[in-house]
């Protein structure tokens, strides 16, 4: 999932004449099959054992369907907020020069730096009733914290990142001819930018909502306090799993892990195909 | 940086003054409702039944035990990822083999899996009825619920991290002066610490940055194969949520603000080193333009 989008493979073929070969696939290969294949293999494993019928049973759970629903959509709104607001924060860093630009450079990544339990906590208790913001909203008779509109809000603080930091780099990148011609033939700002500007944006924007879109699949610190954990109505797919835990329902835990961890793999790869051939034509290779 | 500051007098999109002061200003306020306000509110309901209390409640024999567990936690995982990611880094930029794109695939699955996910992938094999945790078991080790786990799953969800700090970089510089100096007689160690290291050392550090921020904030895979024995395995993000859910919320905000003061420390330090960073490349394209020339 590169957040940074690099000239990729555009050097020629070499002799091999570095050392460690051996050594650095070696040990990267040992690690990679420790750490993470071994632990997949053993997930694989338990759902086999555990049957098909079982398995089938667990997974369309009337309770589970509606986490994996709950889950979607809130991911999906998330995403979508974060392509909006995470394209207007790369423009206005990358266009505009004005104090404080720096501060708030360095600040649109708190949500990654931030550990996701603190801001569990924190916007369970700004946006509950007693919370500065839940007090007001609540006058105007809007309620987030506890219904499934706190899963959105928990999911789009901690994916805002994702958009600014793949569209920030190819808006800096962006060459002025074609925006600076349009401007001259009298073109408004809002027909160029939709135009010239946007075209070459959309690929790293949409990168960029994929993956903020795969992170709230996965979030739960974040989410777990300002959800309310209602079965049927704020539970998300993450706690399912950790209630099944807590029953000592290992099977049923590995069923729902299994089809959780499917999702994000087919994510994962269709996101890094994607990159690829977009990176391919941005370097102009066939 | 930009190329609107460089260019002339032309007018580009969105330069005119009330568009621009617009954007801005919706930016500010989005920013200040969604980032700022809820981060001086951490310590605004830190400090909500004072000073005396907020301090007394940090040095509670439960906390410091978290911290301390903490610290042992990031202090065991920093270093094992370091090591995987340079060697990871070097095997992919440096040489060509088969499989070498599915590896850097494989290497964002940490990143894209559900930490509950992952907690529960170390609970399955190294738990008590896993293929390897019953072998444990009856020889009496113990990893799942106790400190060794904590650290097994959160050496999982942060091993991508300097890798991908280092892969783009070390894919840019390419392997001329790498290749130079084995000709000119070098061992692999005086390579790596003489060549290559210099020209990786702002991105290694970033990278390592990113890694004990997220050791140390993990929740998710940690709270799956921890057992939440306070005291015991209670690490600060879970200690935390145990403060907030006994309705503790000054203590559970004390515990949270130290994990937010990590968290401002690690995006002073990030904003440092991305300067030093473009300065380095900077005076790298310099270096090029004149050699060229």
């Amino acid at each position: 999932m590169a957040t940074h989008l690099s000239a990729a493979d555009t050097r020629p073929r070499h002799k091999r004449v570095l050392p460690g070969l051996s050594l650095s696939l070696g040990t990267s290969l040992l690690f990679i099959s420790l750490i993470l294949l071994l632990p997949m293999a053993g997930l694989v494993m338990q759902s086999v054992d555990m049957g098909w019928d079982r398995y089938w049973q667990v997974i369309t759970d009337e309770r589970v369907v509606a986490s994996y629903k709950v889950t979607l959509w809130a991911a999906a709104l998330a995403s979508i907020f974060n392509g909006f607001f995470g394209l207007l924060l790369a423009w206005v860093l990358v266009r505009y020069d004005f104090p404080g630009r720096r501060i708030l450079d360095a600040l649109v990544d708190l949500p990654f730096a931030l550990p996701t339990a603190v801001a569990g906590i924190t916007l369970a208790t700004l946006y509950s009733q007693n919370g500065w913001y839940g007090d007001i909203l609540e006058s105007i008779g809007i309620k987030i914290a506890y219904t499934p509109w706190g899963i959105v809000l928990a999911m789009a603080f901690t994916s805002i990142p994702f958009v600014v930091r793949t569209v920030q780099p190819v808006l800096e990148e962006l060459s002025p001819e074609e925006e600076e011609a349009g401007m001259t033939l009298g073109a408004s700002d809002w027909s160029v930018f939709r135009r010239v500007i946007f075209p070459a944006l959309w690929p790293a924007l949409m990168t960029g909502i994929a993956l903020s879109f795969t992170r709230s699949l996965g979030e739960f610190g974040a989410v777990i306090f300002i959800a309310g954990n209602m079965p049927y109505v704020s539970e998300i797919t993450s706690l399912m799993i950790f209630v099944s835990l807590q029953e000592f329902d290992f099977p049923a835990a590995s069923a729902i892990a299994s089809v959780v961890l499917m999702a994000s793999l087919i994510l994962l790869f269709a996101i890094n195909v994607w990159q690829a051939r977009y990176l391919r034509r941005l370097h102009g290779r066939s | 940086m930009s190329s609107s500051k460089n260019t002339s007098s032309q007018l580009r999109v969105g330069d005119k003054p009330w568009v621009k002061w617009l954007l801005i200003g919706l930016t500010l306020f989005l920013t200040a409702i969604l980032l700022v306000v809820p981060l001086i509110s951490i310590f605004q309901q830190a400090f909500v039944e004072g000073i005396a209390h907020y301090f007394s409640s940090l040095l509670e024999a439960d906390t410091l035990h978290a911290i301390g567990l903490t610290l042992l936690v990031a202090a065991l995982t920093v270093p094992i990822n370091l090591v995987f990611g340079v060697m990871l880094a070097w095997a992919v930029t440096r040489f060509e083999f088969p499989g070498r794109k599915l590896l850097m695939t494989l290497m964002d699955i940490p990143f894209a899996v559900s930490p509950v996910v992952a907690g529960l992938l170390y609970l399955l094999l190294y738990g008590n009825n896993g293929w390897i945790g019953s072998w444990l078991y009856d020889h009496d080790i113990q990893l799942m619920f106790a400190w060794p786990g904590i650290v097994m799953v959160t050496i999982f969800v942060t091993c991508p991290f300097v890798a991908r700090e280092l892969i783009p970089l070390m894919q840019q510089q390419g392997r001329e002066d790498e290749e130079a100096a084995v000709i000119l007689g070098a061992s692999g160690w005086q390579l790596f610490r003489r060549v290559t290291l210099p020209n990786i050392k702002w991105a290694l550090i970033y990278g390592v940055i990113l890694t004990n921020a997220r050791a140390v904030g993990e929740f998710g895979a940690v709270s799956v194969v921890s057992g939440n024995i306070r005291g015991e395995t209670n690490t600060l993000p879970l200690l935390v949520q145990a403060q907030y859910e006994d309705y503790q919320a000054a203590a559970a905000f004390a515990s949270a603000s130290l994990l937010a003061m990590l968290a401002l420390l690690t995006l002073l330090l990030k904003a440092f080193i991305e300067w030093r960073l473009e300065r380095s490349i900077k005076l790298e394209s310099d270096k090029e333009k004149k050699t060229t020339a």
